[in-house]
């Protein structure tokens, strides 16, 4: 029996959760990209005297009544905000934090107001603050079902105009769609939302199912279809696994539990994702740094081998002992030899007994990139007309980013010359072999 | 191509009289009270590259964005091609300044390209195969047909204007409004853009462009439009991008660039042919 009862329970907050991660999370994403996220933290706020004066008004906690007055009071709260943007010359922020806080304000005395009637009926009102899934009941679901459904159709049916809304409103407007009404529509859907989470996570942690799921999304694809879709399934997700948890561990909330899963969800993606997560261009970082160390390694390698023997490949056939090595890089041994360690491994150099010696792939690269230097010395002496000693710091930052189609493009346009401004040979293409 | 509108716009030699592209009548427009133009009166001819020249704050981009009525004007109206804007929208091709949207926006170069048909398909219709085509051939006219699938946060600034200019040759209009085409793109991207517009116009289409480099006017176009609040002088870049209404237009802003434009003008009366993007004149760079 005791069980019967606990399972019905878990299966209404397991369905009433998920159902609001998933609307949250693909209506999110346009609050999200329209950088409104607080816009919705708001008119959640805002929708709580609506909930209280739902109440007054019919002393019944069917949801309909408590539903359609936060339904008004959201949109209410997003008109006064139109209006003080439109009308005053507060800017949106301050007109955003002015309706969540006197509407909130009004909210808490009504709903303490209410706590001292004598009805009987009012407990369990204030659950709307931070919610209580486990009260959710059938008919609640049902609401809550038709809800969600009209915003998903209605966001599949305006894809295309929200699209446009989101990225370029006066294009859009250009065009003939009526940007402002879209506007409106897309707000609406917004209430909309918050109505169908004010049980399960209350007015006050509303925000993170619209935020959360939609900001992770992002992190994880380039395209808006994708990242609705992707936010939807991640705001399921996070609220059917709130959901469980809370159902199984004694005494957790539930909204609470979900938005901590959420926000878990949100800093992993921030890390991890490719392209877009901290890991990721951290990485990226680092194998620039590596890639640079390694370049003006072999440069250094290379412009020693070309002192000995005047240019010709014995001069590279010779070990560079460390001690000069290190002279000419300025470096400390252990930064050194790490760096080499990465060039051998990409069988670069080799290790030899006195010191190193360039690979004959390493002897390529390295020609390369000396070539690189000084094409760009001489165009910025010839064409840019800068003195010779001027030049060789410019291209030691540009030899790491030319592209081979732009040093072909500059050797062109110089045309192909032999020597760079110091009067040192400019390193031909195709010479590698002996 | 939409070969009615075509038709209806494009009239021979025998044909009627060619109509305006633009005629704007008593024009005057404020943000809350600050007026922003007041009473321009102008008609400006088909088929020609306009460039609308004026100083900051002139009410260069209000004025463009009135025309396509974005903004709603205090008095006056304005009429494209004889008709006012809602029933030649379909006729009229926007490029906004490129710093007006969030190029980290979750799209790619050929979905910002595909946003010129919306306005053919309507509401709820989704764009078919055929409009991604068309899309990848307007990508293709301005070069960067390679990079239709690329993320548009990661296009060069050139690049990303690029993309906007191929957005509005999918609208497959008869006039072009753009605000600020050339700003920020790099010399080759400057050039693309320009023999584009020199094709457009081959094609008998109309150009109206914000322009903010007087070095380029009298090269780059054939009309020119001088706006500061109030319209100082339209007409034939030959007859009125003149010092005298320049001076009038920049006020004493103009020092700097004055004899740099008397030598265009200079340069440019020794060589008539608009065609041929001259180089700049000697002693220039």
């Amino acid at each position: 029996m005791l069980g019967l009862e606990l399972s019905f329970t878990a299966r209404n907050v397991l369905l009433g959760a998920t159902l609001l991660g998933v609307v949250g999370g693909v209506m999110g994403c346009f609050a999200f990209l329209r950088r409104q996220s607080l816009l919705g933290d708001a008119l959640a706020h805002a929708a709580l005297p609506g909930v209280c004066v739902g109440f007054l008004l019919t002393q019944s906690k069917s949801p309909l009544p408590l539903f359609a007055g936060a339904l008004v009071a959201g949109l209410l709260g997003s008109l006064v905000i139109l209006l003080v943007v439109r009308f005053s010359r507060l800017k949106e922020d301050t007109a955003i934090g002015m309706v969540l806080s006197v509407f909130f304000g009004i909210g808490i005395v009504l709903l303490t107001y209410i706590q001292k009637l004598p009805l009987g009926n009012q407990s369990g009102l204030d659950k709307y603050l931070f919610g209580q899934a486990a009260t959710l009941m059938p008919r609640d679901l049902a609401v809550m079902a038709v809800l969600g459904l009209l915003v998903i159709s209605t966001i599949v049916l305006f894809f295309k105009e929200f699209k446009i809304l989101c990225f370029d409103p006066e294009f859009g407007a250009s065009l003939g769609f009526p940007m402002r009404r879209l506007e409106v529509l897309l707000t609406l859907l917004l209430v909309i939302v918050v109505v169908v989470g004010l049980q399960t996570v209350g007015v006050i942690l509303i925000v993170a199912a619209l935020v959360m799921p939609a900001a992770s999304a992002r992190q994880w694809t380039e395209s808006l279809a994708v990242m609705l879709w992707l936010a939807g399934l991640l705001g399921g997700a996070a609220g059917a696994a709130g959901a469980m948890i809370s159902a199984t561990v004694e005494r957790l909330p539930t909204g609470p539990v979900i938005v901590l899963i959420s926000s878990s969800l949100l800093v992993l993606s921030l890390l991890l994702a490719p392209g877009r997560g901290l890991l990721w261009s951290f990485i990226k970082d680092r194998r620039l740094v590596h890639r640079i160390q390694r370049e003006n390694l072999l440069k250094d390698l290379y412009v020693i081998g070309e002192r000995a023997e005047g240019g010709s490949w014995s001069g590279w056939e010779q070990p560079v002992p460390w001690p000069m090595l290190m002279g000419v890089r300025g470096q400390s041994s252990p930064q050194l030899s790490r760096v080499a360690r990465r060039c051998r491994r990409r069988n670069l150099l080799s290790r030899e007994k006195d010191g190193v010696r360039l690979t004959e792939d390493g002897l390529r690269a390295a020609r390369g990139i000396v070539r690189k230097h000084r094409l760009w010395e001489l165009y910025l002496t010839r064409r840019l007309e800068l003195a010779a000693d001027h030049v060789h710091r410019d291209a030691d930052a540009m030899e790491h980013t030319l592209t081979d189609d732009a040093v072909a493009f500059l050797e062109e346009k110089l045309g192909f010359p032999t020597l760079d401004p110091h009067g040192q040979p400019i390193p031909a293409l195709e010479e590698a072999s002996r | 191509m939409n070969s009615e509108v075509a038709e209806a716009v494009s009239t021979g030699p025998g044909g009627r009289e060619r109509e305006p592209a633009v005629e704007v009548h008593d024009l005057t427009v404020a943000y809350h009270t600050q007026p922003v133009l007041w009473d321009v009166d102008l008609v400006l001819p088909e088929g020609e590259l306009i460039a609308i020249v004026g100083p900051n704050g002139a009410g260069k981009s209000t004025f463009l964005k009135t025309i396509l009525g974005l903004i709603d004007p205090i008095t006056g109206w304005v009429k494209i091609c004889g008709a006012g804007y809602r029933r030649r929208r379909s006729w009229v091709a926007y490029v906004p300044q490129r710093e007006s949207v969030d190029w980290d926006f979750p799209t790619s170069a050929v979905d910002v390209v595909t946003m010129g048909i919306y306005g053919r398909l309507g509401w709820f219709r989704r764009p078919r195969k055929h409009d991604r085509e068309l899309a990848l051939e307007c990508l293709d006219k301005v070069g960067i047909a390679d990079l239709a699938d690329r993320q548009i946060s990661q296009l060069s600034g050139g690049q990303q204007q690029r993309v906007f200019l191929a957005r509005a040759l999918a609208q497959q209009a008869q006039i072009y409004f753009m605000d600020e085409p050339f700003a920020g793109v790099d010399a080759t991207t400057e050039r693309a853009i320009l023999s584009l517009l020199q094709e457009l116009r081959n094609q008998g289409k109309t150009v109206v462009a914000v322009h903010h480099d007087l070095h380029t006017v009298a090269e780059y176009f054939d009309h020119v439009v001088l706006l500061n609040m109030r319209l100082v002088a339209a007409g034939p870049i030959r007859e009125t991008f003149t010092e005298e209404n320049l001076q009038r237009t920049y006020g004493g802003k103009l020092t700097v660039l004055t004899q740099a434009t008397e030598d265009l003008l200079r340069a440019r009366a020794g060589d008539p042919s608009l065609q041929q993007p001259t180089g700049p004149p000697p002693g220039q760079s």
